[in-house]
């Protein structure tokens, strides 16, 4: 069904995306992003002994919030400002919940706009990445 | 974990830096690939058929995709492949590197096919203290991107942490 900026309404949730991501996820994600920081692919890497794991990229993070919204979308709008903060690490092979509530729907220099408040949740329900995102409706 | 660093008048003197510009292409390939590295199912970042039904004129950058840079050894940094030159020199003595926190405003659609020319500015410096991580220096940039036609895409403002 085609989303519209009529049909949303303050306080909606946008469904939610769940990944697992492991390392070979993350590998793909290194090659498709460029950032081959070893933090996010080897366990020998000195950041990665002290923290005791690898960890997720923050970028894969806030790229899966993109995901996240893009899915929601379906193209019948236009992302405005995407941003997150990356307040806890995630690591491999542990769910990653991608959630999001409608904010503030408002209208502006003729355009439909829309604020989603949202974040990626560990598998304890602690937001490690919130965010928000401002979409601008076609129609 | 440094514990008695300070932010130095040389190191503030530097805030208002700017890179030298750096183009690269957006293309098919590049975006496919960054698709299929967070884990896209929807067809319109892979099939550009599947892209034009959707009112694209080519496959469209995924939200929070600026590209790949160009890589060129000897030249652009292996490990995080910004542009030579990129990044501002601030030599801080710690070794400890974490991602704060990433905004990208959005002014036009990028596709594949476009080719974007960014410039990056350092807009702040800071200190902060971490329970965890001891004293942190926070690096505060913000980077440009202006496409073929001239027109700025896209600003991306980041913070990066050092320990």
């Amino acid at each position: 069904m085609t989303i519209t900026w009529k049909n949303i309404n303050e306080g909606d949730t946008l469904p939610e995306l769940k990944k697992k991501p492991g390392l070979t996820q993350l590998v793909k994600y290194a090659a498709g992003s460029g950032d081959f920081n070893p933090l996010h692919h080897d366990y020998n890497f000195f950041q990665a002994k002290a923290i005791g794991s690898i960890i997720v990229h923050g970028r894969f993070k806030y790229a899966s919030l993109g995901e996240f919204v893009s899915n929601w979308l379906g193209h019948n709008g236009f992302i405005k400002n995407i941003s997150c903060q990356y307040r806890g690490m995630d690591f491999p092979d542990k769910q990653l919940t991608c959630k999001g509530v409608v904010s503030r729907k408002w209208e502006e220099g003729g355009e439909k706009l829309v604020e989603l408040t949202v974040s990626v949740d560990n598998e304890d329900g602690k937001q490690t990445t919130p965010g928000k995102v401002i979409v601008a409706f076609k129609n | 974990m440094a514990e008695q660093f300070e932010l130095t008048q040389e190191m503030k003197d530097q805030i208002g830096w700017e890179s030298q510009p750096w183009t690269w292409e957006i293309t098919t390939t590049s975006v496919r690939a960054f698709a299929r590295g967070v884990g896209y199912t929807d067809p319109v970042y892979y099939d550009i058929d599947a892209a034009k039904k959707a009112g694209y004129r080519n496959l469209p950058a995924p939200p929070t995709y600026l590209g790949t840079t160009v890589f060129i050894p000897g030249k652009t940094d292996d490990t995080f492949s910004f542009p030579p030159g990129f990044s501002p020199n601030i030599n801080a003595g710690m070794t400890g590197l974490l991602d704060g926190g990433t905004e990208i405003e959005y002014f036009d659609t990028i596709c594949a096919g476009d080719t974007l020319t960014s410039v990056n500015r350092l807009s702040d410096l800071s200190v902060k203290e971490s329970k965890s991580l001891g004293k942190m220096l926070i690096i505060s940039t913000e980077t440009t991107f202006t496409n073929q036609k001239k027109k700025v895409v896209a600003i991306q403002r980041i913070q990066i942490i050092f320990y």
